[in-house]
């Protein structure tokens, strides 16, 4: 798990009984895209590829790693309803946050889906990034940085960080109640 | 769903009973033998089932609080010290009871994108 965030930028906010924020064109764009690619990857199941399997495992866990009779039937029981949930879920964020961007206010329901698809994509992206419980943000993004300012590695893992700012900004003002 | 079978039990203590033909007789020797064997499996069947929350690099602890919370009505309190154990000692029970209770319980982490399992320690 990781700590407070390094960043203060407090991006969603409770207002009355709405949890609301500004997205830019360019934020929109990528956390559609980003909740897009989930959705793609859960209805191409089974993955194709190594990276993909690992996410979707990390997705639907074994509820039993060490017995692969009660972990397949637990898998085979829970696959649909979990997978339509991921589903519904991704869909509240692309059906609220509109496409040019815009102000999105939610209600405790909307806010719940849009933290767990905040979880996936996060969960998605820190397999792909490697990424460890004693990495500090910053200093991988500097890292990638001086290594190359293009890559696709410095791209997502601004993407990742500002997901954990959103992510926390929303549980912070749903806690807060 | 993979279980233990209440069931089979309730009808073993059912075909015990209807033996008893003559209860005067039969209640003073029989039974103790049937009730020892029945607490045992009970005793077996009955010991509790565990969900467990393993820690991953990527879920806030907030979100990890927040979730226990909602899901399992805890404190706050109780909630973070749950979440802290998950942080800092790798995983935690965070519910225990029958197995399929314990099953939808994982279920429900695994929506939440925690990382849950279940076993009978």
């Amino acid at each position: 798990m990781t700590g407070p965030a390094v960043s203060r930028a407090s991006l969603f906010r409770r207002y009355g009984d709405k949890y609301a924020a500004r997205f830019g064109a360019a934020e929109a764009m990528v956390v559609r895209r980003v909740i897009s690619e989930i959705v793609g990857l859960i209805d191409r199941e089974p993955a194709r590829t190594d990276p993909d399997r690992a996410i979707l495992d990390r997705l639907f866990p074994n509820a039993y790693p060490d017995d692969p009779h009660d972990g397949a039937e637990f898998r085979r029981l829970t696959y649909g309803d979990l997978a339509r949930t991921k589903r519904e879920q991704a869909n509240v964020v692309l059906r609220t946050l509109p496409a040019d961007g815009g102000v999105v206010a939610l209600d405790a329901e909307n806010a719940e889906a849009w933290l767990r698809a905040l979880t996936d994509v996060r969960l998605a992206l820190g397999l792909r990034l490697n990424i460890t419980e004693d990495m500090d943000l910053q200093s991988a993004i500097d890292e990638a940085v001086a290594a190359d300012p293009t890559s696709a590695r410095v791209a997502q893992l601004c993407v990742y960080a500002y997901l954990t700012y959103l992510q926390e900004s929303l549980v912070d003002s749903l806690m807060r109640q | 769903m993979v279980g233990w079978g209440s069931g089979s039990r309730i009808e073993r203590s059912v075909t015990s009973m209807g033996g008893m033909a003559s209860p005067q007789v039969a209640s003073v020797g029989a039974p103790h033998v049937d009730e020892a064997q029945r607490v045992d499996e009970e005793r077996q069947a009955d010991r509790p089932w565990v969900t467990i929350v393993h820690n991953d690099p990527v879920n806030l602890m907030s979100y990890v609080t927040w979730v226990l919370q909602k899901l399992f009505g805890y404190s706050r309190e109780k909630a973070e010290k749950l979440m802290l154990d998950v942080h800092y000692r790798g995983k935690a029970v965070v519910s225990s009871g029958a197995r399929e209770r314990m099953e939808h319980d994982a279920s429900q982490l695994h929506a939440y994108g925690l990382w849950a399992t279940v076993e009978q320690p």
